[in-house]
């Protein structure tokens, strides 16, 4: 037995999730459901442990009448969606200039050596997943990370210590 | 002369309440425009009398922007505020928003005003969660002050404003790359013409500004152009929030008037870091070429000095470098993040800004050719004004920059397969 | 933007364009040579490749020509130092990262790049860098793809936006990571899909079943016409030595512009299909033996010969034959004093050929489709009927126009539209309803069913949309011409249209349905279109009451019949059944008598009328297989065998010039005589069958188009339905279940689908799997299998 029916939209995601949705969606002109989608992938990747699978983004697709590569087209362009699974936190490490001056990259090594793992990598508990960013705008704090949504600000290897400590 | 425009709440205790903001004359001038129905053409006129120029970096005359769009065109018109801050070195917008949003916000209702748009968008970089929920507290306290809305204090205009959120893509703070990602897109600039002025978010007439531009707004109309021209120089009107950072005691974001000495500046900033000796500065974030240290110390902070010689004042990121840095890391660095970061469309960028990183990193490595300074400057001259968005300007001018000034360090990584300076 | 005209320099050539073109095109008319790769003039400007930089007088950038337009007094310089630098520079940064392997690649000798290469590149690479690698996905069995040579000009993310109207192919990942495709492992399912292949500047995608089969120098190329649908699409046939290696569009702006189908550019595999019939056959006590074409075409005019009674001799020709094939077999079968001549197949009533005094069309140019207002289309699935009109309509619908729908299931559009989804049976009430709406006028049993319908929301807002007058259209469809009330959809359609002012459009099935009405090769018209006095049995009729023998030309029984069983069963039970055709299938083998092996396709000389009267004359292109011979040869042998006057032709251009001498004055109309009385013969009752010809099962060629069979559009034999009836029926979780039609009956495969109306089970035709079963509408029983 096939079966083509797609699914209902009022099917996809919990209720919680399609609210938010609804709110993005709310604040465009009604026939750009399409600028929804943007805040729509967070929403949903925030909901899926921080990372996003085809099946998420074909339902992003179908909620917002969007076609589904337009919507991957979306999700790769962008560097905060995650297409593979990342730790609970997601620890990003700025590298740019600023903070590269202000020995960011000590900060790094501290991180790895801590974690045992590099950039694009998640500990083997899932716990952590470390990832290399471009300038966050929060140079006057170099150097500088974002947990979650959290940023960090004027690090040292002890105080990196402490954050982690503080972390879930 | 500090703090007068956009960081003029900066001393309250959680200035960016609304209570707050009107304590300190906030929504006046709004209020004065609404009841007085002040002709939108005066307003325009006041803010080219400003002399106000585009605070993301491009520095073009706000009033003249204003001025291209037809008021009395039918259907939406849009005003976009542009806070993807994330040319490298910049952190002013993030403190406008965490700070002071509603002075922005009410920038942004003066600017629809002006133009005739009733609905707005300001676009927050994916990363400043924090600044996107004050924004959105101020929004809401907005709306719930009559502020925002329909028919704003019974003014019968209406004024309606969302925040976009962007998801992590420096090229979205091109203006077109910006109005396409607010539609669900990937953040691919547009070929200009046509201008946003006359097709712009959703193809209708658009005005596109910094978030310092906007949030400028509101005193100029209080106190008037020329007060804010006088606080400036010539070509330079204004004061202007300069975020400084490297190798500085007190990093930080400074509001002076525009054309004061980089010296007093970096005086301001808590002057060199461990007594090092300034060896460079990239005065207007990492796109602008790099000015030696000695040079900088002689010039002013405003468009035409930096200019003059040979970079910009862009959107006043100015990263003060110690002579500990190599400066071929440091472009390796940069020209990692135009590779990164450029949107893929046009060829020169797509596979030009690969090859400059590419040819850096070989030289950083020890692995540099003799060759290889004149095929940096050829390859960045291939890309430099042959794309659709200036990206790849921004791509090529550190590298002409940093060959103009410190091509002898280059060469001495070339000859000696290691660094200068002992830390590369 | 104004209309004036402007007068720029180019190259110190003084040239005039109107103001606001973009430069590229005004060099391109003037014949400037301008290097591009993303610039396609049916596509979007996308300035995105950067190679047509160009020198504009105080401009200090190079500006791309194809994005720059033309203003009073601009002064361009194509080739000066600054804008050969920059050209050459676009070159090198496109050479850095794509493979220098042209002798392996399948567009080596046909690539832009290279070509460009050779003009703007440099001897030896710069870049020493290992070179970007792109992982391929399969995107299905028409097109390879090879994305490491992709320059991401994205003409074909374009192409899929603006003109197939489905987004499957995309532009993923930023920078230098950019790839295109379709990001998962999916098929690209579009009927117009393979012109990527034609628009990909390099060999990243490039035609699966042409792939490594030859070199573009190697080849050949002629000149075709499709001769699968009413279009008529030209095509240039590549051939290397006595073969088709593969199929290209041949621009032709007002028919196919440059485009061409999937099926017209692939269906050339079937040319080459194993069961190719290569010599004459005779069927001898039951069993098949080769014979020389003497013996066989002797004995096809006994066969036929010796029946003498009138109209017993019965012609079913298809309308994919050349005009001058379906010529020649009227005259010989009108020569034996036969009027049962047909060629409307599929078609599922013809109680109005009486009224139709001349041959029917699509009613206009199909140019004029891309500029029409509003369009009703009855049972119409135009996209996998007729994809290069579907792609018009669209064009239409994008402008602005106001598309309607009656249809027996949901169909997949791609643009803004509504669709009135109903059973077959009820399609007549919801387009009387529109008729109603608008005001229509019937007599007789058409007025009763005007009184008795209820105007809907739908039927009011279709019949005010068609009000537009000239710029609209009310489209009868494949699915309208296969139902059994087709006259009474089409009286419908003429009254409706006649109350609005706009045009009646008759969709001809195939690419000689006009041309096939203009040769005689229907009952009820004589050759030049001219109306009959006394009109043969149609098709159905032909097979209902079976004759003694047939002539069958280009068909096969079963697939391309509107009764399928009746097709073979009336066959077998003729005395002589003579079929010309270029394959050889246990279906005939069972029918017929004589097997003539016959030329197809680009094996023969011919012409094809298309929808809108457009005769388009073909050359043979290359020899038929084994003995096979071209189809007006055999009948005019025939003829002659069986001493008919008027078949002593050498050429078969004499064939066409007779035809056209008769038709002199013919005219195309599709305004039926008035007071025909017509009843509905559906029922509304019970479980109502609904079938399709799936787009690659319509005729022959394409049935054995190997590529084509094996997508999404080659149907499958299978009984669709809605999950709700099929929980009605108590089939919602079975396997299989069998169907009971008219004492026919078949065990199928069951697919629960949406689209398909509650009180309707879906089977397609044209399949050899469903042929067992009876006409595609009609009452049915279903139980578990």
């Amino acid at each position: 037995m096939t079966t083509t029916t797609a699914k209902e939209t009022s099917e996809l995601f919990t209720p919680e999730i399609r609210a938010e949705i609804d709110r993005w969606i709310a604040k465009y002109p009604p026939e750009w459901k399409q600028s929804a989608v943007m805040g729509a992938l967070m929403i949903v990747q925030e909901n899926n442990g921080g990372w996003l699978t085809t099946e998420l983004m074909d339902q992003v697709a179908a909620y917002l009448d969007m076609p589904p590569i337009a919507v991957y087209e979306v999700a790769t362009f962008y560097s905060m969606y995650e297409l593979k699974p990342v730790g609970k936190h997601k620890i990003c490490v700025c590298t740019n200039v600023s903070c590269m001056t202000n020995k960011s990259d000590l900060i790094v090594e501290h991180l790895e050596n801590k974690l045992g793992i590099g950039f694009g990598e998640v500990t083997e508990d899932g716990r952590f997943s470390l990832k290399e960013v471009e300038c966050l705008g929060a140079c006057g704090g170099a150097p500088m990370m974002q947990i979650g949504k959290q940023y960090y600000e004027n690090l040292t290897p002890e105080i990196v210590d402490a954050i982690l400590e503080g972390l879930e | 002369m500090a703090n007068e425009v956009c960081l003029r709440t900066l001393d309250l205790e959680r200035p960016w309440l609304i209570e707050q903001y009107q304590s300190r004359g906030g929504y006046q001038v709004l209020k004065k425009i609404l009841s007085e129905k002040t002709a939108p053409d005066a307003i325009i006129e006041e803010v080219k009398r400003s002399g106000l120029r585009g605070r993301g970096g491009a520095g073009f005359p706000t009033g003249l922007k204003w001025s291209f769009i037809s008021r009395n065109a039918p259907g939406q018109k849009y005003v976009v505020c542009n806070s993807d801050e994330g040319e490298p070195g910049t952190f002013k917008d993030r403190d406008i928003l965490r700070y002071n949003p509603h002075q922005l916000i009410e920038g942004m209702v003066i600017a629809g005003y002006a133009i005739g748009a009733s609905r707005g968008y300001n676009y927050i970089r994916g990363e400043f969660w924090e600044p996107y929920e004050r924004f959105e507290q101020a929004l809401e306290e907005a709306r719930e002050a009559g502020f925002l809305g329909e028919n704003i204090l019974g003014s019968g205009f209406d004024f309606e404003l969302h925040s976009h959120l962007g998801a992590g893509a420096y090229i979205c703070g091109e203006e077109t790359a910006l109005l396409e990602s607010i539609e669900g897109k990937k953040g691919q600039p547009r070929y200009k013409p046509p201008f946003p002025a006359h097709f712009g978010l959703y193809g209708c007439p658009t005005i596109i500004n910094n978030t310092e531009s906007l949030a400028s707004i509101p005193m100029i109309m209080e106190k008037g152009g020329e007060w804010f021209a006088d606080i400036g120089v010539k070509n330079s009107g204004g004061s202007k929030l300069f975020s400084i950072s490297g190798n500085i005691n007190n990093p930080g974001v400074f509001e002076i008037p525009m054309g004061t000495p980089f010296s007093e500046l970096l005086e301001m900033a808590g002057g060199m870091k461990d007594g090092r000796k300034i060896k460079a500065v990239i005065p207007g974030g990492s796109s602008a070429p790099v000015i030696p240290g000695e040079q900088m110390m002689a010039l002013n902070m405003d468009y035409d000095s930096i200019a003059g010689a040979g970079s910009m004042l862009g959107s006043g990121a100015v990263i003060v470098l110690d002579d500990s840095n190599c400066m071929v890391k440091i472009l390796e660095r940069m020209s990692y993040f135009y590779h990164e970061e450029s949107c893929g469309q046009c060829t020169p960028c797509r596979e030009g800004t690969g090859w400059l990183y590419r040819i850096v990193h070989r030289i950083e490595t020890g692995q540099g050719r003799q060759e290889d300074l004149d095929l940096l400057d050829d390859v960045a001259d291939k890309i430099s004004g042959k794309t659709i968005c200036a990206l790849g300007d921004a791509a090529a001018m550190p590298v002409q920059g940093m060959l103009r000034h410190f091509r002898h360090e280059f060469q001495y990584h070339i000859d000696h397969k290691r660094c200068m300076v002992g830390v590369g | 933007m104004t209309d004036s005209t402007v007068t720029i320099e180019v190259d110190g050539q003084a040239l005039e364009a109107k103001a606001g073109t973009m430069l590229i095109d005004v060099t391109d008319a003037a014949g400037i040579t301008l290097p591009r790769f993303c610039y396609h003039k049916k596509l979007s400007v996308a300035a995105n490749c950067r190679m047509c930089l160009v020198e504009v007088e105080k401009v200090p950038k190079p500006l791309p020509a194809c994005a720059t337009p033309v203003t009073d007094g601009m002064k361009v310089y194509t080739r000066s130092p600054k804008a050969l630098a920059a050209q050459k520079g676009t070159m090198e940064f496109l050479l850095i990262n794509h493979p220098l392997d042209c002798p392996i690649c399948d567009q080596g000798g046909e690539c832009e790049l290279q070509d460009v290469a050779i003009g703007y590149g440099r001897d030896v690479s710069r870049y020493s860098e290992g070179k970007r690698v792109v992982a391929d996905k399969n995107i299905g069995p028409l097109i390879a793809t090879d994305m490491t040579r992709c320059i991401h000009c994205t003409r074909c993310v374009r192409f899929g936006e603006e003109i197939a109207g489905i987004r499957e192919l995309g532009a993923t990942g930023r920078g230098e990571h950019m790839v295109i495709g379709t990001y998962i492992e999916k098929s690209v399912d579009s009927e117009l899909s393979g012109n990527v292949i034609d628009l990909c500047p390099v060999g990243a995608l490039t035609s699966k079943p042409f792939r490594f089969n030859a070199r573009a120098w190697e080849l050949i190329q002629v000149e075709g016409v499709a001769p699968h649908d009413s279009i008529g699409s030209n095509l240039n046939l590549h051939l290397r030595g006595n073969q088709v290696m593969r199929v290209h569009p041949r621009d032709n702006e007002s028919i196919n512009e440059t485009w061409i189908s999937d099926r017209d550019r692939f269906s050339y595999e079937g040319l080459y299909s194993s069961d190719r019939l290569t010599t004459p056959m005779i069927k001898k006590s039951g069993e098949w033996i080769e014979v020389n074409w003497e013996m066989a075409l002797e004995m096809a005019a006994a066969g036929l010969g010796e029946i003498q009674e009138q109209d017993q001799v019965g012609a079913l020709l298809s309308p994919t034959a050349t005009l001058e094939e379906l010529y020649l077999a009227q005259k010989l079968i009108r020569g034996l004093g036969s009027n049962s001549i047909d060629s409307r197949l599929r078609q599922g009533d013809f109680r109005l050929d009486a009224g139709l005094k001349q041959a029917t069309w699509l009613g206009l140019k199909i140019s004029e489709i891309d500029s029409l207002d509003a369009a009703l289309v009855v049972g119409g699935n135009l996209r996998k009927e007729q994809p290069i009109l579907a792609h018009r309509l669209r064009k239409a619908a994008l402008a602005g126009a106001t598309i309607h729908f009656i249809t027996p299931l949901q169909l997949e559009l791609n643009y803004e539209s509504r669709q009135s989804i109903s059973t077959p049976a009820e399609m007549v009430t919801r387009l009387a309803a529109v008729a109603k709406a608008a005001g229509a006028k019937g007599s007789g049993s058409l007025t009763t069913l005007l009184n008795s319908v209820e105007v809907d929301e739908f039927a009011a807002a279709a019949a005010e949309a068609l009000k537009g007058g000239d710029g609209c259209a009310v489209i009868l469809g494949a699915m309208a011409q296969s139902h059994p009330d087709y006259s009474l959809l089409y009286s419908l359609a003429v009254s409706l249209a006649e109350a609005c002012g706009a045009k009646v459009s008759v969709l001809p099935e195939a690419g000689n349905s006009v041309g096939a009405q203009l040769a005689g090769a229907v009952p009820h018209l004589l050759p030049g279109g001219k109306s009959a006095q006394s009109a043969g049995p149609d098709a159905l009729s032909m097979l209902k009451l079976p004759r003694k023998g047939y002539l069958l030309l280009g068909v096969e029984p079963g697939v391309d019949f509107h009764n399928p069983a009746l097709s073979q069963s009336a066959l077998q039970s003729a005395d002589t059944v003579v079929a010309l055709s270029a394959y050889r299938t246990p279906e005939l083998e069972a029918c017929c008598d004589i097997l003539l092996p016959m030329a197809i396709f680009s094996e023969t000389s011919g012409t094809y009328v298309n929808a809108e009267g457009v005769w388009q004359r073909t050359r043979g292109a290359v020899k038929p297989q084994g003995e096979a011979r071209p189809g007006w040869k055999i009948l005019r042998v025939l003829g002659n065998l069986l001493n008919q006057q008027g078949f002593d032709y050498t050429d078969p251009d004499e064939i066409g010039e007779e035809l056209h001498a008769l038709c002199n004055g013919a005219s195309l109309d599709n305004k039926p005589v008035q007071g025909l009385d017509l009843e509905p013969k559906l029922g509304l009752d019970g479980l109502q069958r609904g079938g399709d010809t799936p787009l690659y099962a319509s005729d022959p060629l394409v049935r054995r188009a190997s590529a084509l069979q094996q997508t999404k559009d080659a149907g499958q034999g299978v009984m669709r339905l809605h999950p709700k009836e099929a929980e009605r029926q108590g089939l919602n979780s079975a396997e299989n279940a069998v169907i009971k039609q008219n004492g026919y009956q078949a065990t199928l495969p069951v697919a629960l689908d949406d689209a398909i109306p509650e009180g309707c089970v879906w089977i397609s035709t044209g399949l050899r799997s469903t042929s067992m079963l009876g006409q595609p509408f009609g009452e049915v029983t279903v139980e578990k299998a």
